[in-house]
């Protein structure tokens, strides 16, 4: 455990730069790669190293790869997805900011396996100065000739860009992506066709995320069967989680999949515990969009097994009483917290976000945003919790993409593992009037009182 | 008014940015143009504007309305000279951001959405920008203030009065978007 791949070299000074990154064995794979191994190959040890998509929903990334239309008279693109908007998530960020050149290597690397010519990251626009960063990297790594024609004398040619969004979540689904860099609206695509098929300008394309594609790197050096010895069965490899929220030691930390979650939470080495000695309440364990836990529920099971951090072992339950790895945004919340407001936001964030194209999304996710306003602000009615949980429902599974879900879920489980703090905001509305309610006097549950 | 136009190395920086992307789909280059145009052109895009990205894109001009009218970073109605853009998503506001927006409110005497008399803040409140870990934070131009406190938050008013510059997302110097 606690093995460091992306992050091994992060305090070398001058890391960023192109030759002390190559110092400390930057651009092997692309050498390795490109010299010794046919484009199949690398897509080989991909799919053996078990890596699974790091941008959300932990899709295999070599059975993606081996999706990708190669009979297609068309280009082939690899686009990176460097949109990280999801609440909670900020990873890719410090990897590009702090080592951009790992995502460049990864991008010609993987390029080449799957035989792109020219290959786009779309960063989400707000990270101006990250996009600064990377051009930089891209410029050194043509200057050295590892992009552009005939890379390290082969005749494998690339070209690499960088495109800037323009502020909206929904360009991090993956069509929606692809429609914004043609220049349009991010309204997501329906599905089939896949991006794999009929991509960018219609051409068979790879979507992946930053950490996905920085992961091939480390993939092709050690060979995928080495690879897939770090981490716990089908979670294998390291992962970036971005930690927020009440806790002593924000920020981005590379953990070994498997690590247990109390471990990650209050071992010093990682969150440090809880900050200003207070107890932990619930914690969102993947970003914005899973569902939210108990403290009791994110430390064991239901079972009364560890929770461990894997994708397996998060799940662990369903959704009645488990979560999801995600994009690995760990928001943690202190018994002050109140689990109304933080949903309010949430929500507020979806309606703020949704495209607009399916109603159930448009129009629920304002429904929500309006209800859980009016109960957070002490106007809750009698049955309004029903009515988010309905409301909820008929959004999950009837829209074109998942941020539908993403928006139902939160709400949910939210209302699944605290109804009773629900409840005490409708029942008990000049309590809450005064938006640091829970900081005053902390919410215990009746539940728990009963008991003492 | 004068005639909208890029100066003429805005220009080759454009040309330079269209020619990124395949033969025929020049359109790709609307979103990093219109962040060009913006910086350019006292940070938001008026129709004339948009209209002068789209004849140097080849498009309709309603091609370009409907895309900048999508996202949020394209200002379609003049801002202050700083536009101070606080998170107030989740995780920033688990750590304090009602309180980062409540003292701007009374530092400037104006609400959220609002731009002072002289026009040099504009107070804007924005959805998660990826800097949760270093919450409480906001943006300014291409600028990221994280770890705010109510006293960097006064630091941060005076140095952004004092500079007089207009806060854009991308940075002259570094023009090579
Ligand atoms: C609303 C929404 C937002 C998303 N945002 C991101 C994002 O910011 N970054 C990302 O890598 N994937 C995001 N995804 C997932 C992508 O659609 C896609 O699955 C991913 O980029 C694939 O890369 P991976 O397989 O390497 O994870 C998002 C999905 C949805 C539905
Ligand atoms: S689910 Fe929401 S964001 Fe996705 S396509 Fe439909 S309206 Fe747009
Ligand atoms: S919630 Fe503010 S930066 Fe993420």
């Amino acid at each position: 455990m606690g093995r460091q791949i992306l992050l091994e070299h992060i305090n070398v000074p001058g890391i960023n730069t192109f030759d002390v990154y190559r110092k400390h064995g930057g651009y092997a794979s692309v050498e390795k790669a490109l010299k010794t191994m046919t484009p199949d190959e690398v897509t080989e040890e991909v799919k053996k190293s078990g890596l699974r998509g790091r941008g959300g929903a932990g899709f295999p990334a070599g059975m993606k790869w081996s999706f990708l239309d190669r009979k297609s008279e068309k280009p082939r693109y690899l686009v990176c997805n460097a949109d990280e908007s999801e609440p909670g998530t900020f990873k890719d960020r410090y990897l590009m900011e702090r080592i951009p050149h790992v995502l460049i290597e990864g991008m010609i690397t993987s390029s080449y396996a799957l035989g792109a010519k020219t290959s786009y990251i779309y960063v989400r626009g707000e990270y101006m100065y990250v996009i600064r960063i990377l051009e930089q990297a891209i410029q050194e790594a043509y200057a050295k000739g590892f992009l552009g024609k005939n890379i390290l004398g082969t005749d494998y040619s690339l070209d690499l860009y960088v495109q800037p969004g323009g502020g909206a979540y929904i360009c991090g689904e993956e069509t929606a992506l692809l429609e914004s860099l043609e220049g349009k609206r991010g309204n997501p695509r329906l599905k089939p066709p896949f991006p794999a098929v009929a991509g960018l300008y219609a051409s068979p394309t790879v979507v992946n995320n930053v950490e996905t594609i920085a992961a091939v790197c480390s993939i092709v050096n050690l060979g995928g069967d080495e690879y897939a010895k770090i981490g716990i069965g089908k979670s294998t490899g390291t992962k970036l989680i971005s930690a927020s929220g009440h806790i002593n030691k924000p920020g981005v930390y590379e953990i070994e999949l498997g690590l247990p979650v109390e471990e990650f939470i209050y071992s010093d080495q990682y969150c440090g515990g809880i900050w200003k000695g207070r107890k932990m309440k619930a914690v969102v364990a993947g970003g914005s969009s899973v569902p939210i836990l108990p403290t009791e529920l994110i430390l064991k099971t239901a079972k009364g097994e560890p929770r461990l951090m894997t994708y397996e072992s998060l799940s662990d339950g369903g959704f009645v009483s488990g979560t999801m790895l995600g994009s690995g945004g760990f928001i943690v919340m202190d018994e002050t917290s109140c689990i109304v407001r933080n949903l309010w936001t949430f929500t507020r964030f979806y309606h703020h976000e949704s495209c607009g194209q399916c109603s159930p999304c448009r129009e629920g996710t304002g429904w929500m945003e309006k209800v859980l306003h009016r109960i957070e602000h002490g106007h809750g009615h009698e049955g309004d919790i029903d009515l988010l949980v309905d409301v909820a429902k008929k959004i999950e599974g009837n829209t074109i993409c998942p941020l539908g879900d993403a928006a139902a879920w939160p709400v949910a489980s939210a209302i699944r593992h605290f109804r009773e703090e629900f409840e005490y905001h409708v029942r008990y509305p000049e309590k809450v009037k005064n938006p640091k309610h829970f900081e005053l006097e902390p919410f215990v549950p009746a539940s728990a009182l009963a008991t003492v | 008014m004068s005639k909208v136009e890029f100066s003429p190395d805005t220009l080759a920086l454009a040309q330079r940015i269209i020619k990124r992307y395949p033969e025929g789909r020049q359109k790709s280059a609307l979103l990093p143009l219109l962040h060009v145009a913006q910086a350019e052109f006292d940070g938001w895009l008026s129709p004339e504007t948009m209209d002068y990205v789209a004849s140097l894109l080849n498009i309709k001009p309603i091609e370009v309305y409907e895309v900048a009218s999508f996202y949020t970073m394209y200002n379609l109605k003049p801002v202050g000279k700083c536009l101070i853009e606080v998170c107030r998503t989740g995780p920033c506001w688990l750590r304090g951001a009602d309180d980062i927006v409540e003292h701007f409110e009374k530092k400037l005497g104006i609400k959220e959405g609002e731009t002072t008399a002289d026009g040099v803040f504009t107070l804007k409140t924005v959805e998660c920008l990826g800097s949760c870990g270093t919450a409480p934070m906001l943006q300014c131009g291409s600028d990221y203030y994280e770890n705010l406190t109510t006293e960097k938050v006064d630091t941060l008013i005076e140095k952004l009065r004092a500079s007089g510059n207009r806060s854009t997302y991308m940075k002259s110097n570094m023009q090579e978007l």
